[in-house]
């Protein structure tokens, strides 16, 4: 089982998330996380997908991703040649005494603290996704009451691998 | 101008002949429009039918064939026909009413949400939202079923928006689709290899499947084949692309096919698949097909290559332009010795049946039909035991041999033969079915009748789904369930009431003499073929 993180170019049009998605599961791919949101270009979304599977599923998960009409480019993002980040809130339940332990992770992880409630904190973090879950795990003695994670954006580096669109 | 006129310009405008269907109200803007035009319209008896019958258009045609149902329980009976079309890679244009747009979402009569229900079956749809946008949506759907690996497109459209006005009417001369651009030519460095690989070849092997067909590649494939002396074998779908008699053809490959094909296949050292899926069905022995060989994988679509074998060149690019473009490099082969070979393997391999001579011979029938039929006649196989004894013993000539092979979707025969009749009325067809697949079909009798489209059926009644009862005997030890076909109507009863003339056939002995008569009818006629119940095609 290997990890990739697939961009998907698509027509910015309805149904295109759907698309993508029954493709995966219809065909029992995993999906570990899925972002849109549109382009510089407003006519095309860029898609961000998260999968996992053996290398001939993710072979065969590129290609019908390419197959999808809407579709315009599927690209591979290699982890040495990419920027991947998620955005996490974390809302925890803390007493007087454990706030300012809190504080101090957040400050660690550059974190921010986004509310503030008299029994518990909601924190925003930034990173790649193993950033996320450590800091995750760091919280493990604190009641996590709510988690809320964007799933990965990702995008090329450097301007040789820009893909321009007609 | 409305939208439902704009439907019936578009359709006009992409030179349709025959739109196949079931109106309900949703869709009866769009049914009292073409009213106004020479397309004609045919009324099928259940909406899975008209799918079937615009695939028996499109496959004879090279265009899509196209339909059009009402909402709800009308495009949900029709899934079952667009699946087997997708299948199969057969262009349609299928169109559905829609309720109103505003009630979209609403759960209201007779609403069913068809473009996510088809999605898996589709190869794109469309729900309209705005009826200025008819004729680029319908240039785009004739364009996307038709083009790379062609398949069914479906388009909903609402009934407000098939009544609403349309500013102006202008069909579009070409497509502009920024996300949607199918490969054609195949990459010149891996033809050179192919090349090269078929240079080295002792024991090489051109595998058809059915894209050679829709990529309409027979001529520019056999040509190579011949001028290079390569044999070929079929994938059930690549049936009639060669003559069965050909002296290169050495069978249907698959779990259901020649030995002798399976064997060439598997031993040979340069295997060309073309326009063929390498699916489950076709190869008996995955493992095999790409053990010490090179396997070199010609198809449209990238998705196929590397899904069910891993090839050692893969060449994406429409077939037709592969082999013009292979044809026009060097090469010498010499592959006399393999095909001696292959027929010393074709005489030791043959499989020799023990007929029941109280009953129908299915080999000896459909031996002798075939040889009877006309050169260019149009064979429309049905699924079941029927299918495979079709596959097994057909003889093709010029003609053409149709079925379901991707879905296996019983009661196919009957509307594809009525719809391939239709497109070429001057060519002979016969639908081929058992008695249960006529059973699930035999609603269309009627639609023969009605618009005078001769229907020539043959049905091997065996009393049983023989197929799964075939299935049953082997896994279960003969513990048969739900098979058993007892109260099937009586044929001749059943047909004259369709003023059908009927035929029946007991044994093998007649059966020149009644096949002649079937084949010379210019009524619609039924024959009858009585099996033995106990047949088994392995």
């Amino acid at each position: 089982m290997q990890t990739k993180v697939f961009q998907v170019l698509a027509d910015n049009t309805s149904g295109v998330i759907s698309r993508i998605a029954s493709l995966f599961s219809r065909r029992g791919y995993n999906i570990e996380s899925i972002t849109a949101g549109v382009t510089a270009d407003p006519r095309y979304s860029r898609v961000t997908i998260v999968s996992s599977g053996t290398s001939e599923a993710l072979e065969q998960i590129e290609k019908q991703l390419a197959k999808l009409i809407d579709v315009k480019v599927v690209t591979e993002l290699a982890p040495e040649d990419s920027v991947y980040r998620e955005l996490a809130l974390v809302k925890v339940k803390v007493s007087p005494d454990q706030r300012q332990n809190i504080i101090a992770i957040t400050d660690i992880f550059r974190g921010k603290i986004v509310d503030v409630a008299p029994e518990c904190l909601i924190i925003e973090i930034t990173g790649g996704i193993s950033k996320i879950d450590k800091f995750i795990e760091l919280l493990n003695g604190y009641e996590i009451l709510e988690l809320a994670r964007t799933g990965t954006a990702g995008l090329s580096r450097g301007i040789e691998n820009v893909t321009y669109l007609p | 101008m409305i939208g439902a006129e704009a439907i019936v310009k578009c359709l006009e405008a992409e030179g349709v002949q025959y739109v196949f269907g079931y109106p309900g109200v949703a869709i009866c803007p769009f049914y009292n429009s073409i009213l106004d035009s020479d397309i004609r319209t045919i009324l099928v008896r259940t909406e899975q039918n008209a799918a079937h019958s615009a695939s028996g258009v499109a496959r004879l045609t090279d265009k899509p064939g196209v339909c059009a149902v009402t909402s709800g329980p009308g495009a949900t009976n029709i899934i079952t026909g667009i699946a087997t079309a997708y299948a199969d890679s057969i262009p349609l244009v299928v169109i559905t009413g829609q309720v109103n747009s505003e009630l979209l979402g609403s759960d209201v009569f007779q609403e069913a949400d068809i473009t996510g229900a088809v999605e898996s079956f589709v190869k794109y749809s469309y729900l309209v939202r705005n009826a200025d946008d008819i004729p680029r949506i319908f240039k785009e759907a004739f364009y996307i079923a038709n083009s790379g690996r062609k398949g069914p497109v479906l388009i909903d459209i609402p009934f407000d928006i098939q009544n609403a006005a349309v500013k102006k009417f202008e069909y579009p001369e070409s497509v502009n689709l920024r996300t949607y651009k199918p490969t054609v030519k195949g990459n010149s460095a891996q033809i050179k290899k192919v090349i090269k690989e078929l240079a080295k070849a002792k024991k090489p092997i051109i595998c058809i499947g059915g894209g050679v067909q829709l990529g309409n590649a027979e001529e520019v494939v056999l040509d190579f084949a011949e001028k290079h002396g390569i044999p070929m074998v079929t994938t059930m779908m690549g049936i009639g692309t060669i003559p069965t008699n050909h002296p290169l053809h050495f069978g249907m490959v698959g779990n259901n096919g020649k030995p002798y094909a399976n064997k060439a296949m598997n031993e040979s050292d340069v295997l060309l698949m073309v326009g063929a899926r390498v699916a489950d069905r076709a190869v008996s022995q995955p493992d095999l097909l790409m053990k010490g060989k090179i396997l070199i994988h010609i198809d449209v679509d990238p998705a196929e290559i590397g899904k069910n074998a891993v090839s050692s060149i893969p060449l994406v690019g429409d077939c037709k332009n592969i082999f013009e473009d292979l044809a026009k490099e060097n090469l010498t082969m010499d592959c006399s010795d393999w095909v001696y070979t292959l027929n010393q393997y074709k005489k030791e391999l043959k499989i020799v049946r023990h007929p029941n001579s109280e009953y129908v011979d299915p080999e000896h029938f459909i031996t002798a039909l075939t040889e009877k039929m006309d050169d260019d006649s149009v064979y429309v196989a049905d699924v079941g035991q029927n299918q495979i004894f079709s596959c097994a013993y057909a003889q093709i000539k010029n003609g053409r041999f149709l079925t379901s092979g991707g879905m296996g979707t019983m009661g196919y025969s009957i509307p594809a033969a009525l719809g391939a009749k239709l497109a070429k009325p001057e060519r002979q067809v016969v639908a081929v079915c058992g008695d249960g697949s006529f059973q699930m079909s035999m609603m269309e009798l009627a639609t023969f009748r009605q618009h005078n489209i001769q229907a020539k059926i043959i049905v091997f009644n065996n009393s049983f789904l023989g197929m799964v009862r075939e299935y049953q005997h082997y896994t279960y030890k003969d513990h048969y369930s739900v098979v058993n076909l007892d109260g099937s109507p009586n044929l001749e009863k059943l047909v004259s009431a369709y003023d059908f003339d009927y035929l029946r056939l007991d044994n093998n002995k007649d059966a020149t003499k009644i096949i002649n008569k079937f084949l010379k009818d210019k009524n619609n006629v039924l024959l009858e073929v009585m099996i033995d119940p106990m047949d088994l095609v392995k």
